[in-house]
């Protein structure tokens, strides 16, 4: 909007920042809200099957370290920033302060053992989900497979980045279709509206809604971590780049399994860990210039960055003092809004057949449909809150009401 | 003694004092050795159903973060507070309807059509806005109404304490913790996890003589790191805010203060209180003067209400709709 463009060391101090935000933002993800339904499987009690019934499962210990390394993460932004949720550092030309040779030499300790803590998540993923046939089966089923397009942002060698780029689309077949800076995300996204939910549903313009379904003929996309992994090309740095090339070997790519997310989310936690190191070893990153004083009209602009649930897109249009007249905002969950309700509606009619007692376990592994996504759908909407209300009701083949099972 | 029984909910809020819990870190396994979590959606697989069958004041303690948006915020806090022996109102949008309450400045209708029609992306040639009740083949799909205003917590029910910040600091929860594990909780309606002083009072910046002839926004001008911010003519809203938070804005982001900690002790209009504290600091006895420094301030609302307009004197725009 100010057509400022900040100093160098604060593109590197804010994408240290988002780094670290990645690493926290992962390891909430993979341990307390994904993780319960692989460590302690998807017909476990429902009491135990959160954080600390994982926690009981794989010993204190090992508890402790993921503890541990979520507050690591979030302690890096604090130092950064001041503080790590809704900070107040950013500032039209840069940020409010930058960080000391001490600071540095601490968040360069800090990512090392982040990178470290990747490799078990990664030993971890593999021990409990890839040696495991049955999650193997589970992952690659036909009730949680989707054929959509994907969305995800890339460096200039086609990278996964999460911070800067263009943002990339490739159709169902991983065939590039598209590629454009922030500013013409108007050419190539549309949101649809439905009146049974406060949420849209973004789709690519150009192929347009088709309704619910997904092929090469509907504009229903995904974003979040494995459709990042299908639109780019690799991983930027060496670990992640191998757990990648382990991956593509194993799933084929694109990969349309919509459990995979898992598995890319974890490869993703390396990547933010190793490129959080990186920039902890640059020396430069602790240049005190970090702000100049923007001095053009502000007008408007568009901002994207790959959100940990999915690509972000911040619109605004200001009067000539820079307070904003009108905004328009795409989140991280909205992009994946079509697909999940199509993962719920297949893995529903994969999963339930025909004389099959409804069991609680069936219902939570249709949540996992869903959760694969995104655990608290509410950050999409913000105006619902963190819960999943889920009614089945099964039709026989005249339409008639077989049985209604649900979740309050 | 037998664990208490402990409900952490997320209303209108953003996930962010969810998050602030989680960042108590080792504080979340003292969490669970002192209380049965029944009901914390980011975290745990509870159901509303299971809440809806127990009994009243089966619950010990109840977490409320987010304010009064919709129905369901409406209809989650009635129950908890039915179910709850202690609710505490946790972070600024329950304590003061937080950042949503901003959106009071409009009405329903302005923010629906904007979302759903009017901005560029959407695509809605039939003008299709989401409807609480909506007839599908498969039967009827029922979403939250959404009201016209933002209310904070104690605007629907009886709140027992109050527990600011956008989000609480985690020295705070992590505070709070520990009085609700010693069962040490203050008298009914008592502010907790915050301090009894302003947040000027606990910055360590030194503060000047505060006369104002100009003022600026910060990214207007390079200003001093060690220097009060009032004393630079930035507007921080220090004086009018609770402290507590352990300065993390004004010390720790080099960044003014913007009054997410609520009113501070005694006063309970932040705004108000802020512009008698602003009117000190002009250094001019001339009318046209004053008026030419005051006009210089930006969006005074969004800047003296940020967080606390929902819970204010003025608490919205003027309109017709009922809620």
């Amino acid at each position: 909007m100010y057509h400022a463009d900040p100093p160098e060391v604060t593109k590197k101090l804010r994408e240290m920042f988002y780094s670290a935000h990645y690493v926290h933002s992962h390891i909430a993800h993979f341990y307390a809200l994904a993780a319960p339904d692989f460590v302690l499987g998807p017909d476990a009690d429902p009491a135990v099957r959160n954080i600390l019934g994982v926690v009981d499962k794989v010993g204190l210990p090992i508890g402790g370290e993921v503890i541990k390394h979520r507050g690591i993460a979030q302690d890096i932004q604090v130092m950064i920033a001041g503080r790590s949720t809704h900070l107040v550092w950013t500032l039209p030309g840069g940020v409010s302060k930058g960080i000391t040779e001490e600071e540095r030499a601490q968040i360069e300790e800090k990512a090392k053992s982040c990178v470290e803590f990747s490799k078990f998540t990664l030993q971890l993923f593999d021990d409990v989900v890839l040696k495991n046939k049955a999650y193997v089966d589970l992952i690659l089923s036909e009730p949680y497979q989707l054929k959509t397009y994907y969305m995800g942002l890339v460096d200039q060698n086609d990278k996964v980045n999460f911070y800067d780029g263009k943002i990339k689309v490739v159709d169902p077949e991983g065939k590039e279709v598209a590629k454009y800076t922030p500013s013409e995300y108007l050419d190539n996204i549309a949101e649809h509206v439905e009146p049974w939910s406060y949420l849209k549903f973004p789709y690519l313009k150009k192929v347009g809604w088709k309704g619910f379904v997904d092929g090469k003929e509907s504009g229903v996309y995904r974003a979040a971590p494995a459709a990042r992994l299908n639109a780019a090309s690799g991983m930027a740095t060496p670990l992640a780049q191998e757990a990648y090339e382990k991956y593509i070997t194993t799933l084929g790519k694109p990969v349309h399994a919509t459990l995979a997310n898992h598995w890319a989310r974890v490869i993703e936690l390396m990547y933010a860990s190793e490129r959080l190191l990186e920039l902890a070893q640059d020396k430069s990153i602790t240049d005190p210039n970090v702000r100049i004083l923007p001095t053009e009209t502000p007008t408007e602009g568009v901002g994207v960055v790959e959100a940990p649930r999915g690509t972000l897109y911040h619109h605004y249009k200001t009067d000539k003092n820079g307070f904003v007249e009108k905004a328009n905002l795409i989140v991280g969950t909205t992009n994946n809004h079509a697909p999940i309700s199509m993962s719920i509606k297949k893995a529903a009619m994969g999963l339930i057949k025909k004389g099959q007692v409804i069991s609680n376990g069936i219902l939570n592994m249709i949540e996992m449909a869903f959760r694969a996504y995104d655990p608290c759908f509410s950050c999409a909407t913000h105006s619902l809150p963190g819960q999943m209300p889920l009614k089945l009701t099964i039709y026989d083949i005249h339409g008639k009401v077989v049985e209604q099972l649900e979740r309050a | 003694m037998a664990k208490l029984k402990l409900a952490i909910y997320w209303a209108a809020g953003c996930g962010g004092c969810d998050v602030a819990i989680l960042d108590t870190n080792e504080g979340l396994l003292k969490i669970a050795e002192i209380a049965d979590i029944v009901l914390w959606p980011v975290a745990t697989d509870h159901k509303y159903e299971e809440i809806e069958k127990m009994a009243d004041g089966a619950i010990d303690i109840c977490l409320i973060n987010g304010g009064v948006r919709n129905s369901e915020n409406e209809h989650m806090t009635k129950l908890l507070r039915a179910k709850s022996k202690i609710v505490v109102a946790m972070g600024a949008c329950a304590h003061q309807g937080g950042i949503p309450g901003l959106a009071n400045l409009f009405t329903k209708e302005t923010v629906l059509n904007r979302a759903y029609r009017e901005t560029p992306s959407t695509e809605n040639p039939d003008g299709i806005l989401p409807v609480q009740r909506f007839s599908a083949q498969e039967g009827e799909l029922i979403i939250p109404e959404f009201y016209n205003t933002v209310l904070p917590t104690a605007a629907v029910v009886d709140v027992d304490y109050f527990m600011p910040g956008c989000p609480p600091a985690i020295h705070q929860v992590a505070a709070v913790v520990d009085i609700i594990a010693k069962g040490d909780l203050p008298p009914k309606g008592a502010v907790i996890g915050a301090s009894d002083k302003t947040l000027c009072d606990e910055c360590t910046r030194p503060k000047e003589d505060r006369k104002v002839k100009k003022f600026y926004r910060p990214h207007e001008i390079i200003f001093d790191n060690q220097k009060c911010f009032l004393d630079q003519g930035i507007i921080c809203l220090g004086p009018a805010t609770r402290g507590g938070c352990g300065n993390r804005c004004t010390v720790k982001s080099n960044m003014p203060c913007r009054g997410c900690y609520g009113p501070a002790p005694k006063v309970h209009d932040q705004g108000t209180k802020f512009l008698s504290a602003l009117a000190s600091v002009i250094d001019s006895n001339d009318p046209a003067e004053i008026n030419s420094i005051v006009s210089q301030i930006a969006d005074p609302v969004g800047t003296f209400y940020r967080f606390g307009l929902a819970a204010s004197y003025l608490r919205r725009k003027r309109s017709n709709e009922k809620n």
